[in-house]
């Protein structure tokens, strides 16, 4: 009894710019699919916006949850329910104890919709319209209790911070919760809804998006030459973390099991990655090692990769210094080609088609990369999926979030 | 212009069924909020806030208690909007 629970992965769900759920979203990548298109309303004309295209939802929330739901959740609660309900059911809708069942749901940014709006009521109408559910909506910790709510889940709800790696982080959480013994399940990953007019203008004025307006399928290039930056992305990643005794004795269908877990922190800038990689590298090597595994076991990574012009290239080389000779035998997928940067949940839709690559053996492509930047030292998965070894398999899903948050995650196959 | 009470029934149904999920139907004017709609604090006072807006009246919080059933909203918000 004294060692540390094996983690396994018994349930994914997810809605994404390619897809309302995960097969959707699966299938969509391997196809090469972008879900990036031109925003579907009049802000670019009304605000003068210099980037008028995002990956928006392919199934939008409205289509499935009840109204009384869509009124009482940020979209970020909303994209976090509707993908922990398909989750939920993937794994069987285990008859769960709710004192053993947690659940950790970051974000990135949070209820903005909620506040911006709720901020437009009071200037056009003053104080006393602003509704009485504005705070719940827009806390953080919103999209968390909503899911603990839905499903009984008392052993503790989680909403961790990090930018664009909190859904990897709240990965990281849910395997912490069952390594500790303070659960049997946790229902864990990330959401984000902030394609809003005020953070699409705001990512823009830091130039960290593409402009690429006039190929918004074609704007999200990771490791090509032309990259101009990242592509705003919404939805959610969800998926069921168990403790290996816990699945097997109900007979749950396990994908991969959780191996190791890697957490650092560059302590250097507010938004920029440190030049060296340092911290990345630091973070891969801490999870392979938490997963008992050498460079050697690794096939396959999905990368961070956002497109932008220093980010990818500062993970690529990092991951040649930690594989060393071992990358030669590695393909790296950088799916944000396709589905744009999800931020906050960038982490966990990653890791399910990082999970899904080690079941099905198939590496996702990356699309729009007609010229590769020459120094890039790693072998991408361009254009079609890439066939991955049989027998036992390990692969890494990094996320890297501004303010220097580095994790990264090993899954290995089963 | 002043709102009939049927009509004041009527707008309370729509906000009602929007917060609930309700049918509209079911917001009769002897329903209590709590017991027979099942309406939390935090939804009653969306209620009050989309009821004030939309029949332009001022329903003060310290009052809210007071109204128990629909047909008791009714009323306020008849004789307020005097």
């Amino acid at each position: 009894m004294s060692s540390t629970p094996t983690v396994v992965v018994t349930g994914l769900g997810a809605t994404t710019p390619l897809g309302g759920d995960v097969e959707s979203t699966w299938r969509a990548a391997l196809a090469g699919r972008s879900g990036v298109r031109t925003l579907e309303n009049d802000w670019a004309e009304k605000y003068e916006m210099a980037v008028t295209f995002a990956g928006q939802l392919a199934v939008p929330s409205a289509d499935v949850l009840t109204r009384p739901e869509m009124k009482r959740m940020d979209p970020s609660a909303q994209y976090a329910m509707i993908a922990a309900r398909q989750a939920w059911a993937d794994a069987g809708s285990p008859d769960a104890d709710g004192d053993r069942l947690g659940t950790v749901v970051a974000s990135g940014i949070g209820g903005i919709w909620t506040l911006l709006d709720a901020w437009d009521v009071m200037k056009s109408k003053g104080a006393r319209r602003v509704l009485p559910m504005t705070v719940p909506m827009l806390m953080a910790n919103s999209p968390a209790a909503y899911v603990s709510i839905e499903f009984g889940a008392r052993a503790g709800a989680h909403a961790p911070v990090s930018a664009c790696a909190s859904g990897a982080e709240a990965i990281a959480s849910g395997t912490q919760m069952i390594r500790s013994g303070r659960a049997d399940i946790v229902l864990c990953g990330g959401t984000e809804a902030a394609i809003h007019p005020l953070p699409i203008s705001a990512f823009a004025s830091m130039q960290a998006l593409s402009t690429r307006n006039d190929d918004p399928a074609g704007a999200s290039r990771p490791y090509d030459v032309t990259r101009d930056g990242f592509v705003l992305g919404e939805g959610a990643g969800m998926i069921v973390l168990e403790r290996a005794e816990h699945a097997a004795a109900r007979g749950a269908r396990v994908y991969a099991t959780l191996g190791g877990v890697g957490i650092t922190s560059d302590a250097y800038h507010i938004a920029a990655p440190e030049p060296s990689g340092r911290g990345q590298t630091t973070a891969m090597r801490f999870a392979l090692a938490d997963a008992s595994l050498g460079p050697a076991d690794i096939v396959h990574i999905n990368a961070h990769a956002t497109s932008t012009v220093v980010g990818d290239l500062i993970e690529a080389r990092g991951i040649r210094g930690v594989l060393g000779s071992d990358t030669d035998h590695v393909v790296l997928s950088a799916t944000k080609s396709m589905t744009g940067h999800l931020l906050g949940a960038a982490g966990a839709v990653e890791s399910i088609f990082t999970i899904k690559a080690l079941v099905e053996r198939s590496a996702p492509p990356t699309i729009n990369v007609n010229q590769p930047d020459p120094e890039l030292d790693v072998d991408l998965v361009r254009d079609t999926p890439r066939a991955l070894p049989s027998g036992q398999i390990a692969a890494i899903n990094n996320s890297f979030g501004f303010g220097g948050h580095n994790v990264a995650l090993v899954f290995t196959s089963v | 212009m002043a709102y009939t009470e049927q009509e004041i029934l009527a707008g309370l149904a729509d906000i009602v069924s929007e917060e609930t999920g309700l049918p509209t139907d079911s917001v009769l004017p002897d329903k209590s909020f709590t017991d027979d709609l099942d309406i939390d604090s935090l939804s009653m006072m969306t209620i009050v806030t989309l009821a004030e807006e939309k029949f332009d009246v001022r329903i003060p919080d310290d009052e809210v208690k007071n109204l128990v059933t629909v047909g008791d909203a009714v009323s306020f918000i008849a004789t307020a909007q005097g």
